[in-house]
């Protein structure tokens, strides 16, 4: 099968701390795993490994089967990798327009800005995408004085802007209201019915259940185990975790 | 009837208010030391209508202000980063102690010059690898470059001073310090110059973006993709190009090197920046505000001697406008948004 992304055998260290342990890892075409495991079990590391913001202490990154070597967050980008950090990676005494352009400004060959499309582009995502209808919201806004759900907004039609092939969510639930949380999941299913891929981890397993094909849970920097969310129920899933939980394995 | 075109009224005054709101949000900063500067002008102007109605004093604001108002521009830059440099005041001797051993050793004033910019850029390198790749923070690493540069010029002139006059000879003095209508300073230019090069790089260049990004968010930067440790390492080296740039300014206009050359304007430099709404959080500021900035505070040590108050004032009066003036951007901040 050709997958979108893979992960063979890959580990990280930090000094002495290993955060992860030969994690193999696959990412199907039109696919949403969902990926499950405690704090601290190495969940963020891994999708930083995927984004290229760290590179792996061993093993190998693939993109639709070729192997990348020396990944970066560029490089990744080049790739169709986008990502809806935890921490949303905003800059909150920025405006809109500057934050949906974050490290991906429209630029000449001088580096000299496209400013003016920057602003017609925020403003168009606004309206069409992020349903801001309010006219005390402009691309010139400051991002730091949105709600939770409208900077998860922002990270995400920022994420879908430039037309990614893989998406990855971490965390992306977090501080989201019940209404906000449930239009982000219809975002989720939504990357699926546009035929792209997607990477989502949350600590709410009902979330991750509800809109994953494939559920991988992790555990002290290991895989501990997989499923296809046709083959097991939510209690089922649930009983799985605890388990995993307390013994560290799914034996 | 009646009530619909009240209806449309009220609308449209909210639109207004709104517009009004958006405009003064966006340039609310700019707004605020621009009132500070009007306020205060006119106040000189009224206490001291003879110095300030004529045109001697503002040729003289001119020809003085540019010294340290050209490093405000590049200083900014850094500060909006959130990082500082205080060593520029001995980039601007060391760059004219190498201008002075080169023009020794080849008795050219143009490779004088080039030797003593490329000795500010690497001194602002140095500073930048210090800080990025030591990961050292620019207070602390600034403070002793500071030292060690002012050090190395009292090691290498023998903390002598020196001559510039052969400099008038060449087309070097005039092209940097000379008067145009044997009125206007040439520095002056300059400084325009350099404040609308900064303007262009901080507000329509990536680099400028990404300044802003870092010295707002510096993890949510990296994690975008921005490449910190550069773009900070090319902000210390322009803080470093422009400042031996104005030392060989400062030294062409009284065609006199002194050892203790830029001393005099760190306080000044950074009481500009500040007083112009510049955050020293990072994230925040504008080059109009350092501009306009210098402009007051070079203003002030003029005025109050012309008011006709004693000299020893000057410092009282600079600490309580810059203390003024950040209460009230903070204030103005927290209004606006």
């Amino acid at each position: 099968m050709d997958y979108r992304l893979e992960l063979r055998k890959v580990s990280k260290s930090f000094g002495e701390v290993r955060a992860l342990q030969d994690i193999d890892f696959k990412l199907g075409r039109n696919e949403v795993v969902g990926l499950l495991g405690d704090n601290g079990a190495g969940k963020s590391t891994m999708i930083k490994i995927m984004t290229g913001y760290y590179q792996p202490t061993a093993g190998q990154i693939l993109f639709s089967g070729q192997k990348i070597e020396d990944l970066t967050v560029p490089k990744a980008r080049q790739m169709g990798v986008e990502t809806v950090y935890q921490e949303r990676a905003l800059a909150e005494l920025q405006t809109l327009w500057r934050n949906i352009f974050l490290g991906r400004e429209l630029n000449n060959k001088w580096g000299l800005l496209d400013v003016k499309k920057m602003k017609t582009e925020t403003h168009h995502l606004m309206t069409q995408s992020m349903g801001f209808t309010s006219t005390a919201v402009s691309p010139e806004s400051i991002v730091g004085k949105f709600s939770g759900g409208e900077r998860q907004g922002v990270a995400i039609v920022r994420a879908l802007y430039f037309d990614a092939e893989i998406i990855i969510l971490d965390e992306p639930t977090m501080g989201l209201s019940l209404k906000e949380t449930e239009k982000l999941l219809s975002f989720v299913r939504g990357i699926k019915a546009a035929g792209k891929s997607a990477v989502f981890i949350d600590h709410n397993i009902y979330h991750v259940y509800s809109v994953s094909d494939r559920v991988v849970v992790i555990d002290r920097g290991k895989i501990a185990g997989e499923f296809l969310t046709k083959d097991i129920t939510l209690d089922t899933l649930m009983e799985k975790m605890i388990h995993v939980a307390e013994s560290g394995s799914l034996d | 009837m009646t009530s619909q075109s009240n209806e449309i009224k009220t609308s449209q005054s909210i639109m207004k208010n709104l517009n009004l709101r958006r405009l003064l949000h966006t340039y609310g900063t700019q707004f605020g030391i621009l009132s500070v500067f009007f306020g205060m002008w006119i106040f000189f102007i009224v206490m001291a209508p003879g110095t300030f109605l004529s045109s001697r004093i503002y040729y003289s604001f001119m020809s003085t202000i540019p010294f340290f108002a050209m490093i405000a521009m590049p200083l900014t830059v850094i500060i909006i980063a959130g990082e500082i440099d205080l060593s520029f005041t001995s980039i601007m001797a060391m760059g004219m102690v190498m201008f002075i051993l080169t023009y020794n050793a080849t008795q050219s004033v143009w490779l004088a010059f080039i030797v003593a910019l490329a000795t500010g850029l690497f001194i602002g390198w140095l500073n930048g690898i210090i800080v990025v790749k030591f990961g050292i923070p620019s207070l602390v690493a600034t403070i002793g470059t500071q030292f060690f540069w002012r050090g190395a010029v009292l090691v290498l002139s023998q903390g002598r001073s020196g001559t510039l006059v052969y400099t008038k000879e060449t087309l070097l003095h005039p092209l940097l310090v000379g008067k145009i209508g044997g009125v206007f300073p040439v520095q002056m230019l300059w400084l325009i110059l350099i404040t609308v090069g900064t303007w262009v790089l901080l507000n329509r260049h990536r680099f400028g973006a990404h300044m802003y990004l870092i010295g707002d968010n510096a993890n949510s930067a990296e994690l975008m993709g921005v490449n910190t440790g550069r773009a900070r390492i090319m902000g210390f080296m322009l803080v470093g190009l422009v400042s031996a740039f104005a030392g060989v300014v400062t030294s062409l206009h009284v065609t006199y090197f002194w050892p203790s050359l830029g001393e005099g304007y760190l306080m000044r430099t950074l009481a500009a920046i500040f007083l112009g709404g510049t955050s020293v959080f990072g994230g925040v500021g504008t080059i109009l505000g350092s501009f306009i900035g210098a402009f007051i505070i070079g203003a002030i040590e003029a005025a109050t001697v012309a008011i006709g108050w004693t000299g020893f004032l000057t410092q009282l009066i600079y600490g309580l406008i810059i203390v003024l003036s950040v209460v009230m951007h903070t204030y103005l901040g927290k209004r606006l948004t």
